[in-house]
């Protein structure tokens, strides 16, 4: 599953993106967060308010508890703030 | 015609208006709007971040919705990523139909989903420290009255 992350999200975690196989607990959005805020301090602190944080599967905006497969690119920001 | 740019690159607004007069003589309005970097609170910068692919094709997707909603004979979106100064231009929507009041509502409706939907994020640079900016309520109300 290949994961981007933006702006604060980005700056805590470290990094821009990452390909990462996902255990079976992985079935939704929800449950990538609790798998990736077991995986450092970084991810911690970008979810540690995950009302703070939007997603996109698949370059659509969607919510935690949309459901994911094996392929999917899942990208975790901010509220968007252009225009 | 419908365009769509992100790009670092400054525009010029007035070769983005002669592309949007040049409709084949049915436009009978041109509406544009260009959000520019406010210099308040000792702004030095700002930088504009963006999820390139998704910006497009959220993007694309409003300016199809707009022309579901109103008769648009050419509609223009430029959007800059990347640093900026105080008084830069950031956005440019522009949008020809044959009467004001399309164009005027097509324009306020996409720079509205701009604000709320299109994946960018802006990092204000102040001496000695960056912010990113907080999302407005009032841009999210702002959408609701489209819905």
């Amino acid at each position: 599953m290949k994961l981007l992350y933006f702006a604060w999200v980005r700056q805590k975690i470290g990094k821009p993106e990452e390909q990462l196989d996902m255990p079976p607990s992985v079935t939704t959005v929800s449950t990538l967060v609790d798998f990736l805020r077991q995986r450092g301090r970084g991810y911690e602190e970008a979810f540690r308010n995950p009302a703070l944080v939007r997603v996109a599967v698949n370059q659509q905006h969607t919510d935690f508890n949309a459901v994911l497969r094996p392929g999917d690119e899942v990208a975790f920001f901010p509220p968007v703030t252009g225009g | 015609m419908t365009e769509i740019r992100i790009q670092q690159a400054d525009f010029e607004p007035g070769a983005e208006i002669a592309a949007l007069e040049d409709s084949g003589g049915a436009a009978g309005a041109i509406a544009t709007f260009i959000g520019m970097v406010r210099g308040d609170g000792g702004l030095i910068s700002m930088t504009l971040d963006h999820y390139a692919g998704m910006c497009e094709s959220e993007i694309a997707a409003h300016a199809m919705e707009a022309r579901k909603r109103w008769p648009i004979l050419a509609l223009r979106i430029v959007h800059r990523t990347g640093k900026l100064a105080p008084g830069d231009r950031i956005v440019f929507v522009g949008v020809a139909s044959a009467h004001r009041q399309a164009a005027f509502q097509a324009a306020e409706f996409l720079m509205d989903y701009l604000k709320t939907r299109a994946p960018f994020w802006k990092l204000e640079q102040r001496a000695g420290e960056e912010t990113w900016v907080s999302a407005r309520n009032e841009d999210d109300a702002s959408i609701r009255r489209w819905q």
